[in-house]
């Protein structure tokens, strides 16, 4: 089959590797129809992420078809369009009795710290991913779901991660009604997290990037305030003006490691590796809340430590509430509020890609060239 | 009377105004559906899901077929692993080290991880350069020709770090070049005594 592999920081390229087989009775073997490129991917791709192998096939957001099925498998049948949260999930551990999907204990023996991700290194169990023409998925069934019919595949492939971590990050923001939530990042994440935030009753959405497609993105899809932080000294006092000097009530912090803003932190970071990455939007995020305020933090970041601004946190009396998105939690509301159009995933995606094309699609994401929000990935064999 | 111009942030109630349940709800499609806490995915908190697809208390073991590395802080292999790239060169050496040795909680565990990421990226470029499909530096780079290079990134602040991605992508190259090239001449400085 065709796939997506890793060769070293900021190099991928397609390769032909052996069609994945049933390694568990629980398996299921699916041909993927449709993935994207996720912005945690990029972490991957520019090397940030540890216990990253040449040869790994990354892509945890994907859709497809169900191909084969383990001996134990009760739920799913050959031929099943399914969407596969990035999650991989046993469903019977103390963590996933719990509704801690993101956080199941035994999908991963390379890291407790972290659950089990498609195409997302060795830290996250050595599972290979999505962006490739089939693709073996554990727990079958756990964890994929059969696409609604009324459902397009776009919004079907973003729900299985973007869509999902931003509708998360505004409901770990515990949002009352009339709350100022600010959004940093208006990619797909930050895009879902500010209309989502809107449906939890805030009375203000404002949504901080430095790229003019994004904000006006975020100002047409998500009727947002926008906040340009290239037009700003400095965007901590920005933001604090803007909200009559309290500071935001909310924030949710949608970029995670790879973020701009500050030359200093992209350096030691995603540049130099001296970081863990950059930490500028948790920092802004912090210094951003108001005083008793809470920060959501659902941008993504590796085991590494990060220069964080934690003294703050701590003087503020914040709230930090953060995870990794337990996507299968999230879908019954979610799939309501799609259908019934107040969440519209499909309005991010820019730019599709066919699969022979990854490296193209790889780098016009990374350098976000071409008013490049959320890339699409087609397989040959769709 | 306080004076009206002093932020909200200096006195007890917000001074600036909230707009009204039907002005936000005119304004954006689905305002508040999910305003009262109950309509949120997993309300309460850690509530047990009804069903989670599980059929197993425990599930079924997948086979090891070869001694997999794992975290010390697990109690032993989880019974559900992925199989993509088993350790092989220096590199694996390197990473079954770092998890035999180093818990998650260690600087080191994660810093010999990195080192092995590097040392696997070196011995497979050096396997490339005998193949028919030799590693080239950068990929997808030409579209920095068809995706519009340098108009998209017109006035963007963070055009200033991506000037320094040709280093960190040329750099290792550079140095193993230079170094080739210092290690050659003493050779044959050596050779010709």
């Amino acid at each position: 089959m065709r796939a997506m592999v890793y060769r070293g920081p900021y190099k991928v390229r397609v390769e032909e590797k052996p069609v994945p087989v049933i390694e568990h009775p629980n398996d299921a073997v699916v041909r993927v129809t449709l993935a994207a490129i996720c912005g945690s991917d990029l972490h991957l791709y520019h090397g940030m992420m540890p216990d990253t192998r040449i040869g790994h096939t990354f892509g945890h957001e994907f859709i497809g078809v169900v191909e084969q099925v383990g001996s134990s498998v009760q739920n799913l049948r050959i031929g099943d369009r399914v969407m596969v949260p990035f999650n991989i999930f046993c469903g019977s551990c103390w963590f996933c009795a719990r509704g801690l999907y993101s956080n199941c204990h035994n999908v991963n023996p390379n890291a407790t710290a972290v659950g089990g991700i498609y195409g997302y290194s060795h830290t996250t169990g050595g599972y290979d991913g999505g962006q490739s023409e089939y693709v073996r998925v554990p727990f079958a069934d756990v964890g994929p779901a059969k696409i609604p019919d009324w459902m397009s595949d776009e919004d079907a492939v973003l729900l299985t991660d973007a869509a999902a971590t931003g509708y998360f990050g505004a409901q770990l923001g515990e949002i009352a009604e009339g709350d100022t939530v600010v959004v940093l990042g208006a990619g797909p994440v930050g895009l879902v997290a500010a209309q989502s935030s809107w449906l939890m009753g805030a009375g203000r959405v404002i949504v901080v990037d430095h790229l003019p497609e994004r904000l006006e993105k975020a100002r047409t899809m998500a009727y947002a305030e926008t906040l340009d932080y290239d037009e700003h000294d400095d965007v901590v006092v920005e933001m604090k003006k803007q909200t009559d000097y309290l500071g935001a009530d909310v924030v949710i912090e949608a970029v995670g490691a790879e973020a701009d803003g500050n030359f200093l932190q992209q350096l030691t970071g995603p540049k130099l590796k001296l970081q863990g990455g950059s930490a500028t939007a948790l920092n802004w995020a912090i210094d951003g809340a108001r005083k008793g305020g809470t920060v959501s933090v659902v941008g993504a970041y590796g085991p590494i430590p990060n220069a964080v601004k934690f003294g703050d946190a701590m003087n503020k009396g914040l709230t930090l509430r953060m995870n990794q998105t337990p996507v299968k939690r999230q879908w019954p509301r979610m799939f309501e509020h799609v259908r019934n159009g107040h969440l519209t995933p499909r309005d991010m995606v820019t730019h599709r890609f066919p699969l022979e094309e990854i490296a193209e699609a790889y780098h016009v994401f990374s350098s976000k060239l071409d008013g490049c929000i959320k890339p699409l990935i087609v397989p040959s064999a769709a | 009377m306080t004076d009206p111009g002093v932020p909200s942030a200096y006195v007890r109630d917000k001074r600036t105004p909230t707009p009204s349940r039907e002005e936000l709800r005119a304004r954006i499609p689905g305002w508040g559906v999910d305003l009262d806490p109950a309509d949120r995915p997993a309300h309460p908190r850690l509530q047990y899901p009804a069903d989670t697809g599980a059929h197993w208390d425990f599930p079924e073991r997948q086979p090891e077929k070869w001694p997999r590395e794992r975290s010390v802080e697990h109690a032993f292999l989880t019974p559900v692993f992925g199989t993509a790239q088993p350790p092989k060169g220096l590199s694996g050496a390197v990473r079954k080290y770092a998890y035999a040795r180093f818990s998650e909680g260690r600087l080191a565990h994660w810093m010999l991880l990195v080192v092995g990421d590097r040392l696997d990226a070196a011995e497979h470029r050096l396997r490339s350069f005998a193949s028919t499909r030799p590693d080239v530096p950068a990929t997808g780079v030409r579209t920095e020709f068809t995706h519009g290079g340098l108009r998209s990134r017109r006035g963007r602040s963070d055009a200033r770090h991506h000037l320094l991605d040709p280093v960190v992508v040329a750099g290792p190259w550079l140095a193993a070049a230079g170094g080739a090239a210092v290690g050659v001449r003493r050779l044959v400085r050596a050779v010709r005594g």
